[in-house]
């Protein structure tokens, strides 16, 4: 895979390890690939696949990795400097658990911003709350006083603080109820356009990777099984085993396909 | 139809707080047959707490009212804390939703199953570990001897799911009350253990209340569905004819769903409609 000019993230045989000895772990198994700029790409698997531990590598919160990640040509070493941050932020999956418990809704979005030093901080966090689509009433509340669907607004509005370019996404609908998923995956649709932002989202949810992204990678035990796009996954033309099986249960219970179900290690 | 397994008729279940009282549940009525009922809602419609107050675990403050509570030709509301004892894991058996506070940080995996039926059955111990072992291997767990002898914290969360299910199982229970029991699961485990429930229904009939927010799941896997908002079922239908659904709550619900088979350019979100609160709900009994 050539590094082009339009190529916002390029991962290489990626190799993520923790633990050491017999207790070592390989979460992740010679992981290469590369998103476009103002490309939604989406890694689905199931848990225990690695998915997560590619974007925390990539973050810089899985340290032990081996292999090339680069972002917009250049690549990363194994400490991620104050420019990457303004470049790439991340939303987790846990909204309850993100935000700090005892900082208010504008401490938490104002510290990134003291961090790195930006100017009018005072503006941006009214600005970033409107553009979350909270009101400014919403500014000296704390966590416990916000729903779900609030305090995963923030999580978002936080990482647009330093106006990234690239999104990490976490599951970051999958601890809420379905209209409130809904009201998320709209807000990170229109975000993405009025910012031209780049995704790259993490989920188990076969039908919001298909909802939200353009191309897709499925994992299992580490590795990447298939690389395809949401087409050809809706056309229902996946090739690899796996992948055809997820697709199938992702799609609702049928008694008879449960006998059919294969072990893929 | 005979009478239904459980009948339950104006159940309210409500808590009172500093200020107001919570009206957790507000005048349901519905029966569970030897049949598989999805009652499906967000958090806070009060699924949960329903399925709390028919195992009776509604603990004062809390106060669970109703005109009817009928499970089996017993009545529910008249039984002594040492009655429902007897009832309750042994002929209805519930699957809580979070296998990490529900299973006892101190005991193995296995001495707390064979326990769930000896508690309820005159078996030996080395009976009990024996039918524990082929409980767990039921619910598909590759290395039961291993997983027999391991402690809740040394297991992956889609296992201690696996767990608690084979532990309501064991006692073989009329009635299962399942809450969110596969939501931990990845998807392939997921049917894999709704499978072992399904053949449980149609093999032996048992009666399943299978609480969930998945729409999609409970459509595809269940015989009938209620649909609960604010504490009240806002409409029953065949799980078959979910996605005909008529209120504009359970129609909001199903177009929030993102899809795979098709690209749709903006979700829907609900508007909720103060009404929905106010107007009656709907009986959802089948007798």
């Amino acid at each position: 895979m050539p590094a082009s000019s339009d190529t916002a993230l390029l991962i290489e045989h990626l190799d993520v390890r923790f633990g050491k000895h017999e207790d070592e772990v390989h979460a992740v198994r010679d992981v290469s690939l590369s998103v476009r700029r103002g490309e939604s790409f989406g890694l689905v698997g199931e848990s225990g696949s690695g998915k997560s531990t590619v974007l925390r590598a990539i973050a810089g919160l899985a340290r032990d990795w081996t292999g090339r990640i680069s972002v917009d040509g250049d690549d990363l070493g194994p400490k991620r400097t104050k420019a990457f941050y303004e470049t790439v932020q991340m939303v987790f999956q846990d909204p309850y658990g993100s935000l700090h418990p005892r900082h208010t809704v504008d401490r938490t979005l104002s510290e990134p911003g003291r961090i790195h030093e930006v100017e009018n901080i005072d503006e941006r966090v009214n600005e970033l709350l409107r553009d979350v689509g909270l009101g400014p009433e919403f500014r000296f509340r704390y966590p416990h006083q916000l729903s779900g669907g609030q305090r995963q607004r923030v999580a978002i509005a936080r990482a647009l603080m330093l106006e990234p370019k690239i999104l990490l996404l976490d599951e970051p609908t999958s601890a809420l109820d379905v209209s409130v998923q809904a009201e998320i995956l709209n807000l990170l649709q229109r975000l993405k356009a009025e910012h031209k932002l780049t995704y790259v989202l993490v989920s188990h949810d076969l039908s919001v990777i298909a909802h939200m992204c353009d191309r897709m990678a499925v994992m299992n035990a580490g590795r990447v099984v298939e690389e395809m796009t949401v087409d050809q996954l809706r056309r229902a033309e996946p090739s690899h085993n796996y992948t055809r099986q997820l697709l199938k249960a992702s799609l609702g219970y049928d008694r008879a396909a449960v006998d059919a179900l294969e072990t893929f290690d | 139809m005979s009478a239904p397994l459980l009948e339950v008729e104006g159940l309210s279940v409500r808590f009172p707080t500093r200020n107001r009282v919570v009206e957790a549940v507000r005048n349901i009525s519905f029966s569970v047959g030897r049949e598989k009922v999805g009652i499906v809602g967000e958090s806070g419609s009060g699924k949960t707490m329903t399925g709390r107050a028919v195992l009776g675990l509604i603990r004062p403050p809390g106060i669970v009212e109703a005109r009817k509570m009928q499970f089996d030709g017993t009545d529910l509301l008249a039984l002594s804390e040492r009655e429902y004892r007897s009832i309750r894991g042994n002929r209805i058996a519930m699957v809580m939703q979070d296998p990490k506070f529900s299973l006892n940080p101190v005991m193995t995996v296995g001495r707390q199953i064979a326990e769930a039926y000896q508690v309820h059955t005159a078996a030996s111990r080395s009976e009990a570990r024996l039918r524990t072992l082929e409980m767990l291997e039921a619910v598909r767990i590759r290395d039961p001897e291993r997983v027999f002898g391991a402690y809740p914290h040394e297991v992956s969360g889609g296992m201690g799911q696996r767990i608690m299910i084979a532990m309501m199982l064991i006692p073989d229970p009329d009635l299962l009350i399942a809450d969110e029991p596969t939501s931990a699961l990845d998807v392939t485990v997921q049917m894999q253990v709704l499978a072992i429930v399904d053949d449980l229904v149609s093999q032996r009939g048992m009666g399943l209340m299978f609480v969930s927010h998945d729409l999609n799941l409970v459509a595809s896997f269940c015989d009938r569905v209620i649909i609960m908002y604010a504490g009240q079922i806002v409409e029953t239908c065949k799980a078959s004819e979910l996605h005909k659904a008529q209120h504009p709550y359970t129609r909001g619900l199903l177009a929030s769903l993102p899809r795979v088979d098709q690209p749709i350019p903006r979700l829907s979100t609900l508007t909720r409609d103060e009404a929905w609160k106010t107007e009656p709900g709907v009986d959802a009994r089948i007798l």
